[in-house]
């Protein structure tokens, strides 16, 4: 048996459960399947009128429903559902009796449109200003809309729907908030705080307000059809990413926990690493320097050399500086080991689920390892001269695998990268 | 596990309603001032943030012009206190220093949002306008403006605080969070040397709206926290408070002064569906921190909503011979970075050898002299979410 402590003498973090919401479908099982088939998860979207918009696909999860709806509800619906499986699949603790913390990676919360479309209709003056519009907010009829829309909301009915110990921690760090949840659900059990954590990063944002804000900023692809077609990761006509829904959930346990209670291993998570890139709000140093940092960091926190690493599960948002910083950023910790390296995207098929991606991505990394697998990056028709990478271009590849790398990148310089292994080093 | 490392407060920043610095906060909290606008947002009320420029400590006008305001007032306050822990410009410490920030969203177009509102209460929004309206009028750098971890990414740029970068949600709780975090961090040895706090602007129309929902605003005159009973509410206050958390050792390798030390965080979820849940956790925390003496100081970010307001009442009750003082009074409810102010008070106190002056008509404050060697910090969000900290001098 491999000892219970890593090479520093700290608990082994393992994964016992996982759980997964995409456009692709619900559960491990039905996602894999789907992945590994090179289907793509982006649809026209027609949860509400596309009319005016740049950009009119997404990967929403409309198999979903929630009423009445609302961008936090969803995410909220989401998350219980991939923590549900997660739970049903580590069989730790009791059922509303999680026996640890939880930290929650969940997108900034607002009052939504409908909302507040449904308030102005109960202002009884005509041209209101916003203290007019205020009394109404307050007449009573509007408490739930309180309970809906603080930040902390999702976190609250979680944390009491399954009785998650202390106070949960919601979180967001952009586009690596789900690396960082489970960052931090590594970082207590260390500490020996916690035997077990529960990981959750939700996202249900595909509403006309944030699908213009990411537009306005430039951000997303513009190659609406078809729209299975527009995240192209690595190639050389990408043009942005695609906005998506999902949810992942993970149970994390000390390596020791886990085998007291006779847990099934499903990996080990052997290294996180952070670090911040203080360029641009929304752009990356283009040296790539903050994202090398990044990974080095992850390397030496799990106390291996570049050349164990054998899959990269990148970033990979399809847009034209991420990719190309990304190939940089790998070529300058990996150098000739990079080409060796099978990188693959699953935003090319299931989008950027945006403050669920870190979660999401690490649990397909993970299911990686467990079938020597490798998921293809669709719609590589056209590669990018600029970054060879060894792409895993539109089919599956069966590989040897021990040991993934996942990475995010984000908007305020958010860099997170997660080593996952098939067993304890 | 081995032993915690000690945890010192070596740099606080704040910037407030009261204005700016340690020395400015003092001086006003010693003479009792309190700077509410009652007539601004009337019936609402609100504690507006100091006239301050802030060239001082965010120079490029490029970089203010990329912030909304609560923006500008965290990384100012940041950066007030990267000057006070004497790292401000630091690259060695800087590049490694962690961060972790407490926040909720930013101000929005409330130009837009209202004409958005008007139609679509007369009913001239059909939902595809709706798409246009938001592409032709809002202004795209906004949404930089609004994220919640874009107070961290502007810090990162501003002032080059480089390590991690966490941004925590949920209103009160989250720097109750962000505090215990980063000492347990520290405490455990995975980071040397952190920036902890949170900004709020307290003048937003937009932010009122939430509250309002839930009707836990103060309306119509400003009253200190403890004599709200009959008309219970918050009022919307602006606060930047900042401070630099380090190790014992990497301090006193720096050659850094404390101002305190952070011994305790602990936090909370009470069912509060259930009445008495929050009283029944405070009470549950307050054996955990290691208060010596019941003589000692308390300062509370009580917010004024009820039944949050008068549970915690209950359980001061059970300790009379605590000095307690409320931020709520003088500052205004600042949400997320009402924590870090009470963290940042308490550790002033103690650096000044002194607690400042109660400011309560109704008598629940009360005197005290000498100097103060614990101060507990109690945070008990409005709804949802409690933990308190105790700050004490270095021995």
């Amino acid at each position: 048996m491999a000892a219970p402590r890593d090479k520093f003498g700290r608990p082994i973090v393992v994964v016992t459960g996982m759980g997964i919401v995409t456009s692709l479908g619900a559960g491990k099982v039905d996602n894999w399947k789907r992945l590994t088939a090179g289907e793509s998860g982006i649809k026209t979207v027609t949860r509400f009128p596309i009319d005016g918009l740049k950009t009119t696909m997404a990967g929403a999860i409309d198999f979903v429903s929630v009423e009445p709806f609302s961008s936090t509800s969803l995410s909220e619906r989401l998350a219980v559902m991939a923590t549900e499986e997660a739970l049903g699949q580590s069989g730790v603790g009791r059922k509303g009796d999680f026996p640890g913390p939880m930290f929650l990676a969940v997108a900034p919360v607002e009052t939504e449109w409908p909302q507040r479309i449904e308030v102005a209709r109960a202002v009884p003056t005509k041209d209101f200003g916003i203290i007019e519009y205020l009394a109404a907010c307050g007449n009573g009829q509007f408490t739930e809309f309180h309970r809906r829309f603080t930040f902390g909301s999702v976190a609250l009915n979680l944390a009491e729907t399954f009785g998650t110990k202390g106070s949960p921690i919601s979180l967001s760090t952009a586009c690596a908030s789900g690396a960082t949840a489970i960052q931090l659900g590594v970082e207590a059990i260390r500490r020996g705080e916690a035997d077990a954590a529960l990981c959750v990063a939700t996202d249900g944002s595909v509403n006309p307000e944030a699908l213009v804000r990411f537009s306005l900023l430039s951000a997303l692809s513009t190659q609406n059809d078809p729209p299975q077609g527009a995240s192209k990761p690595f190639s050389k006509n990408r043009d942005g990413f695609v906005m998506a829904e999902g949810a992942g959930a993970l149970v994390l346990e000390s390596y020791d926990a886990a085998m007291a209670r006779g847990a099934h291993i499903l990996g080990v998570v052997a290294g996180c690493g952070e670090l911040t890139d203080s360029f641009h709000r929304t752009r990356s140093s283009p040296d790539g320097k903050p994202a090398i940092g990044c990974v080095r960091k992850t390397l030496a926190d799990a106390g291996m050399e570049p050349n164990q690493i054998d899959h990269i599960n990148a970033h990979g948002t399809s847009t034209p500086e991420n990719d190309k910083m990304e190939y940089l950023a790998t070529a300058a910790v990996f150098g000739d080991h990079t080409a060796k390296i099978p990188v693959s995207s699953n935003k090319s098929m299931v989008g950027h689920t945006i403050s669920a991606a870190g979660a999401v991505e690490a649990i397909f990394s993970l299911l990686t390892l467990e079938h020597q697998r490798i998921p293809p990056t669709i719609n590589y028709e056209v590669p990018d001269p600029a970054i060879p990478f060894d792409v895993v271009g539109n089919k599956a590849r069966d590989a040897k695998v021990t040991a993934v790398m996942s990475n995010s990148f984000g908007f305020g310089g958010q860099n997170a990268s997660l080593i996952m292994t098939r067993e304890p080093a | 596990m081995a032993e915690p490392k000690e945890v010192w407060i070596t740099g606080i920043g704040l910037l407030s309603s009261l204005g700016e610095g340690l020395d400015a906060h003092w001086e006003a909290l010693g003479t009792r001032r309190v700077n509410v606008d009652e007539k601004r947002l009337a019936p609402y009320i609100i504690h507006p943030i100091a006239p301050v420029s802030f060239d001082a400590q965010i120079p490029k006008k490029g970089d203010q012009r990329q912030m909304e305001l609560w923006q500008r007032i965290g990384t100012y306050a940041a950066g007030l206190a990267l000057d006070s822990a004497g790292v401000k410009g630091n690259q060695d410490i800087l590049s490694r220093m962690d961060m972790i920030i407490a926040a909720g969203g930013g101000e929005r177009d409330l130009n837009v949002d209202m004409a958005i509102m008007n139609a679509g209460a007369q009913g001239n929004l059909p939902p595809a306008m709706l798409n246009e309206k938001l592409m032709n009028e809002l202004r795209p750098t906004l949404f930089l403006a609004q994220l919640s971890n874009l107070l961290a990414g502007n810090i990162a740029i501003v002032h080059g605080v480089c390590g991690t970068s966490r941004t925590f949600m949920g209103e009160e709780a989250s720097s109750i969070d962000a505090a215990r975090n980063a000492v347990a961090r520290i405490g455990a040895g995975q980071s040397d040397i952190a920036l902890v706090g949170a900004a709020h602007n307290g003048d937003r129309g937009d932010l009122l709206m939430l509250y309002a929902f839930g009707e836990f605003t103060l309306k119509d005159q400003y009253r200190p926290i403890w004599a709200r009973k009959d008309s219970p509410g918050l009022a919307l206050g602006s606060v930047g408070a900042f401070l630099v958390m380090e190790s014992r050792e990497h301090a006193e390798a720096r050659g850094a002064k404390p101002f305190a030390r952070i011994s305790k965080v602990v936090a909370d979820l009470a069912q509060r569906k259930q009445p008495g849940a929050l009283t029944k956790s405070l009470q549950t925390m307050w054996p955990q921190l290691g208060v010596s003496d019941d003589n000692t100081a308390l300062i509370t970010g009580a917010t004024g909503v009820e039944p949050a307001t008068a549970e915690e009442r209950a359980f001061l009750s059970e300790h009379p011979r605590l000095a307690v003082r409320a931020t709520g009074t003088t500052f205004g409810h600042t949400v997320e970075a009402q924590f870090p102010l009470g963290l940042a008070l308490a550790a002033l106190s103690i650096s000044r050898g002194a607690l400042y002056p109660a400011n309560d008509p109704t008598g629940l404050e009360v005197e005290k002299t000498g100097a103060p060697t614990q101060i507990v910090v109690l945070g008990a969000g409005h709804w949802q979410g409690e933990g308190m900290a105790l700050v004490e001098a270095v021995s």
